[in-house]
């Protein structure tokens, strides 16, 4: 009954977060006197060449056509209604595509990058944070997590540039951006598999350095605290191996606040991860994000925003649940 | 602070060292501290000898020859769109430390405020602040400032707006730091006798409790300064800066823009961001180095 209870009190706080993540998405913009629909028309007007009268005429159709000239508390109503079926709504220059389309043609690109590069850094991070705070691990696998370190305050976008410039432009080993080579058709051979994985490289590289540092700064943090624990020196009386020791005793037990750490992040990781693709021009969301912001695609922005809040808002509890799991302890009660 | 003051006339001979030796000293036991604070006064020295000797209009369009290699008419070269990218780096420093230090302070001020009167006063203040934080916390900061960047006007955006912006949705990790050491700080007995004195409430908070929070204070507006820096940064690589000035992230949107790895052209991408790994880093070992000052605990940890 008490964890039914706990269970319905982090997903009514769920709901609360992703109520307030789209009232800050839906309020924000009214605040605001640019009107999507009438830039875009002033936009075709100046390319295109409408007389001005119809404009005004057909600016008030689409606004009446969106619902835009219905009382505020309608639209609110409306708007939170459509959010809660994941409706966001269409694109202004892909009209007929909506929000939603274009996420999830570019949703398989970002999730490869982002779940990749999030596993490896938190298992090496970890790993060598756990190593370097070990009193009896060899010095050099401690001096390896030292250059990690010291990269903790490059953000990977910084890192991406420096990459880049290094390995792709100077050594010409990686190519320089886009998710393939230019020229080349898609298709399920060998050689583009591994054209497209090779695209991939430099950016996961970017993300996986600029976030390892962070954990093993933690863990190394965590790991200090941990080895001076009872338990660990009576493993060591009872006469357990060190690897032993080390695997069951230290590091499990290290691990479980970076499981918490790990959810906090998550967030950052994400936001993170669609700046350095914009930088590699990857197909991902962040590539779909910065064109919408480049040509004023209002809706596809605020879908893009509210659907990574919700996306991450619901891992984050996901992940408060995988902790019992994790720790009999917390189980027990 | 009181215990350097108090002085009595039997330790008169021994000479204590001014506070500014004893500062330098504990510098060269702080290495990062040191080490950040180097970095930092190099960049300011940089930008501020910049600003005195160059002509800030090089720092705008067409105001240079376009896409010359670094020279020694050029040192840092000049980029696709006829800027002076060496002028770029100096005023794009000084936007960037507008940008932080305006956005540090606010934060810090909102921070320590509101920290102090959830933690002092307790009730339902506390609960409200703190459950505005908690539902902030898993949204991405990041992506709410896209949708008030987006918003704006462009003409509207400028150093001063960003850091406005920046400013607006990152006070929560200042208030919960200060909130939970003034709630530590309540506790101590120091407080508990300042109290049965009949010291008024704000005298408690202005004689008592803020003196002993002030490494923590300096340690949030570091950290402030960094997450601004660091909101701006991204903002503006993402096309939501202040286009037509020369602000780090700026030059870097405009460079991945134009294809400058493609073209050959790599100075123009790479500088900014040196710059701004150096700016981040710096601030980066400055926060290690506060947080090994303000929490003695850790300090040996090493």
């Amino acid at each position: 009954m008490a964890t039914f209870r706990l269970v319905a009190r982090r997903l009514l706080f769920l709901i609360f977060v992703i109520w307030a993540a789209s009232t800050i998405t839906f309020i924000i913009p009214r605040f605001s006197n640019r009107s999507a629909i009438r830039e875009r028309f002033a936009q075709l007007a100046r390319t295109g060449g409408f007389a001005p009268g119809d404009l005004e005429k057909i600016i008030t159709a689409m606004q009446h056509q969106f619902g835009l000239d219905k009382p505020l508390w309608q639209q609110y109503g409306d708007y939170m209604w459509s959010v809660a079926h994941l409706d966001f709504g269409y694109s202004l220059n892909k009209y007929p595509a909506t929000v939603l389309d274009l996420i999830s043609q570019a949703l398989p690109w970002s999730i490869g990058l982002i779940f990749v590069t999030t596993v490896l850094s938190f298992v090496i991070g970890n790993l060598l944070g756990a190593i370097a705070a070990w009193p009896k691990s060899p010095t050099w696998l401690r001096g390896i997590a030292t250059p990690f370190v010291l990269l903790t305050g490059v953000p990977p976008v910084l890192m991406g540039v420096l990459l880049l410039f290094f390995i792709g432009f100077k050594l010409k080993l990686l190519p320089l951006g886009g998710a393939y080579s230019i020229g080349v058709v898609p298709n399920w051979s060998w050689e583009f598999a591994l054209d497209m994985l090779a695209h991939q490289v430099l950016p996961a590289l970017a993300l996986i350095l600029g976030s390892v540092g962070g954990w093993v700064l933690s863990m190394r943090g965590m790991g200090v605290t941990i080895q001076g624990e009872d338990y660990v020196n009576f493993a060591e009386h009872k006469g357990l191996g060190g690897l032993t020791i080390f695997r069951d005793y230290y590091l499990r037990n290290a691990l479980l606040p970076q499981v918490t750490g790990f959810a906090l992040a998550l967030g950052s990781l994400v936001t993170s991860a669609i700046v350095v693709e914009g930088i590699f021009g990857l197909p991902g969301i962040g590539t779909v994000l910065q064109l919408a912001i480049q040509s004023n695609d209002f809706p596809v922005i605020y879908g893009i925003v509210l659907f990574i809040t919700i996306t991450v808002a619901t891992l984050m509890v996901a992940l408060e649940f995988v902790y019992p799991l994790l720790d009999p302890r917390i189980r027990k009660q | 602070m009181a215990s350097i003051t108090m002085t009595s006339a039997a330790d008169e001979q021994v000479r204590q060292p001014g506070q500014f030796t004893l500062f330098l000293r504990y510098l060269r036991r702080n290495k990062s501290l040191m080490i950040g604070v180097i970095i930092l006064l190099l960049l300011v020295a940089f930008t501020a000898i910049g600003l005195l000797v160059v002509d800030q209009h090089h720092a705008y369009p067409l105001s240079a020859p376009s896409k010359k290699a670094p020279s020694w008419q050029y040192p840092f070269g000049t980029d696709f769109f006829g800027r002076d990218l060496l002028v770029a780096m100096v005023v794009g420093m000084w936007q960037t430390a507008i940008i932080g230090v305006i956005a540090g302070a606010l934060g810090t001020v909102i921070g320590v405020v509101l920290g102090f009167i959830s933690a002092y006063f307790g009730g339902w203040i506390d609960n409200l602040v703190k459950g505005i934080c908690q539902v902030l916390t898993p949204i991405p900061v990041l992506l709410i400032q896209v949708v008030v960047a987006s918003t704006l006007d462009k003409r509207d955006v400028t150093i001063y707006t960003m850091a406005l912006i920046v400013v607006m949705l990152a006070w929560m990790w200042p208030t919960l730091v200060i909130r939970s050491q003034v709630l530590t700080m309540k506790e101590r007995q120091f407080v508990s006798v300042a109290k049965l004195s009949g010291v008024s409430d704000l005298g408690i908070i202005f004689k008592e409790i803020l003196p002993n929070l002030l490494p923590f204070i300096a340690a949030a507006f570091v950290g402030q300064v960094f997450s601004a820096v660091f909101a701006s940064f991204y903002l503006a690589v993402l096309g939501l800066g202040p286009l037509r000035e020369p602000l780090l992230g700026n030059i870097i949107w405009a460079a991945q823009g134009q294809g400058a790895f493609f073209n050959g052209w790599w100075w123009w991408p790479i500088e900014p961001a040196v710059a701004m790994i150096l700016i981040l880093g710096s601030l980066a070992l400055i926060i290690m180095g506060l947080d090994e000052l303000a929490n003695p605990r850790v300090r040996r940890s090493e």
